[in-house]
């Protein structure tokens, strides 16, 4: 079955910059969408949480998209676009059409991972995605957690899984001391980021933080059952059953990039307006660099005013948006990874979870494309979403063109997408030779 | 308190609070998501719906991806071969 739905601004993304784009491109009754791959809107930083309900800040936009009648399309992934226009989406077993006026882009951002011994044992898993797990459901209580890699996310994590009665035995941070000095420092002019890191030093009081540690191997037969991590130069195995680890975050910018935006560094590339370099696409929050939730809310304000043309108002968030983008400079530095990460998997790891591909057979790869074509790296259902930046890092290869689908879709929506319900004008087969 | 779900996880039964993922309920039940293409065991590792390590055959649908389904009662959910 396919639906079309027509939108003067259509929203992917339902985190906050996506939320804040739709209350405020809804001001003047615009027919407005939001649309969220996941079950429920507030994206990863809002994630609504089983035990604790909507996270508060979520629940105030939340409250103003519901006044504000946006329509809500949670559940729905992206997978193609049709033309300019009309992007293609599934949802559950239905295939929708969604036609709009202008695109916010705001698909935030994911993890970035990388190999090592180990790291494809149940239970270990992102430090955002074992707190996703935890807030869908997964009980926490009483288990061992060791926490790292790299970036604030860590500390949030740390928080968050022993307020839910984890115990934490360390918490490893890959940057060094005399780097996270001087972050601390450059955040003085913020006295909101000051006050978010003393709660978070509060709420972690007794859990060992060592800085200059990573993790070297995970342990255990059909599941993870310990960790070694290199803390300071010294080698530890610690008992556990859960690895939190991620290495800070990279933005999600394939659909940007099918859509023909311009990526500049990695980022989707942006005017004032968080304009995109195609006409009628504009993008808020992660993908244009990673600045945390603060900045996405005043990018996203900015795109959503925008897109209805409000550009006056948009201009009155312009200083606001200066000031927390020097944030997203600092974050980058300070959280860089170390070259040392690079030696950590052996010629055995699996770099491409999806595929099995050890590190040993990327190695002889001049590049991203002949990786794939040689062997199937990156050709899986996640389509290099995870191996792509850890082979960025690894061997400074950079990825290819993003071609559709997006997204794995399914073949009947594949084929029903471009014959209905207005059917397009289709070579027959065959008819090119 | 609403009433616990109860499903099967290869066989194994578990009782979670309506709202719980199907990923939740696995690694509740100390099942493998899936197997890989080399036979070793996975499960989820980005809780978000990007990764696909937690892709499971759920009421006979294979490579559901279990993060974002939330249980039903009675639900099958099988390790993905």
């Amino acid at each position: 079955m396919v639906s079309v739905r027509q939108f003067d601004v259509l929203v992917i993304g339902g985190g906050p910059a996506g939320l804040a784009a739709a209350v405020r491109a809804a001001d003047r009754g615009a027919r407005i969408g939001i649309v969220d791959d996941n079950v429920h809107l507030g994206g990863q930083i809002w994630r609504q949480s089983l035990q604790d309900g909507p996270v508060l800040d979520a629940a105030k936009w939340l409250e103003r998209l519901q006044t504000a009648r946006v329509e809500i399309l949670a559940g729905t992934r992206i997978f193609d676009q049709l033309e300019a226009g009309v992007l293609l989406a599934e949802s559950g077993d239905d295939l929708c059409q969604l036609r709009h006026d202008k695109l916010i882009l705001a698909t935030g951002a994911r993890e970035r991972f990388l190999p090592f011994p180990g790291w494809t044992l149940p239970n270990v898993m992102g430090a955002g995605g074992l707190q996703a797990m935890v807030k869908s459901g997964l009980p926490i209580a009483g288990n061992r957690v060791v926490v790292a890699g790299t970036g604030p996310l860590l500390l949030a994590v740390a928080a968050y899984l022993r307020k839910h009665g984890a115990q934490i035995p360390v918490l490893c941070e890959q940057a060094s001391w005399s780097s996270l000095a001087r972050f601390t420092w450059s955040l003085l002019g913020q006295p909101a980021k000051i006050h978010q890191g003393l709660q978070l030093k509060k709420e972690l009081t007794g859990v060992p933080f060592a800085t200059d540690s990573w993790p070297i191997a995970a342990e255990g037969k059909d599941v993870l059952e310990s960790v070694t991590i290199s803390r300071q130069g010294k080698l530890v195995t610690i008992p556990c059953d859960y690895l939190a680890c991620g290495f800070h975050l990279v933005p999600n910018t394939e659909l940007a990039s099918l859509l023909g935006c311009q990526l500049r560094g990695g980022y989707v590339q942006v005017d004032d307006f968080q304009q995109t370099t195609v006409p009628r696409v504009l993008c808020a929050g992660e993908p244009t660099g990673i600045g945390g939730v603060e900045l996405a809310i005043v990018e996203g304000q900015i795109a959503g005013l925008a897109a209805i043309g409000h550009n006056d108002s948009a201009r009155e968030l312009f200083a606001e948006r200066k000031k927390l983008r020097k944030f997203a400079g600092a974050l980058a530095t300070t959280f860089q990874l170390r070259p040392e990460l690079r030696q950590l998997p052996s010629p055995e790891t699996i770099v491409c979870r999806c595929e099995d591909v050890p590190l040993s057979r990327l190695r002889t790869q001049p590049s991203w494309r002949a990786s794939k074509l040689q062997t199937r790296c990156g050709m899986g259902p996640c389509q290099g979403r995870i191996c792509g930046p850890a082979t960025e890092f690894l061997f400074n290869w950079n990825p290819d063109s993003v071609r559709p689908p997006v997204f794995p879709a399914r073949v009947e929506s594949l084929a029903t997408a471009t014959a209905s319900p207005e059917p397009q004008h289709v070579a027959p087969i065959g008819g090119q030779g | 308190m609403p009433s616990l779900l109860r499903l099967k996880v290869n066989g194994v039964a578990v009782e979670v609070p309506p709202g719980t993922t199907a990923a939740a309920a696995a690694v509740l039940a100390r099942q493998a998501c899936r197997t890989s293409v080399t036979g070793a065991p996975r499960g989820p590792l980005c809780g978000m719906g990007i990764c696909f390590e937690c892709r499971m055959t759920i009421n006979g649908k294979p490579h559901s991806r279990s993060c974002q389904i939330l249980c039903e009662p009675e639900m099958d959910l099988r390790t993905n071969g």
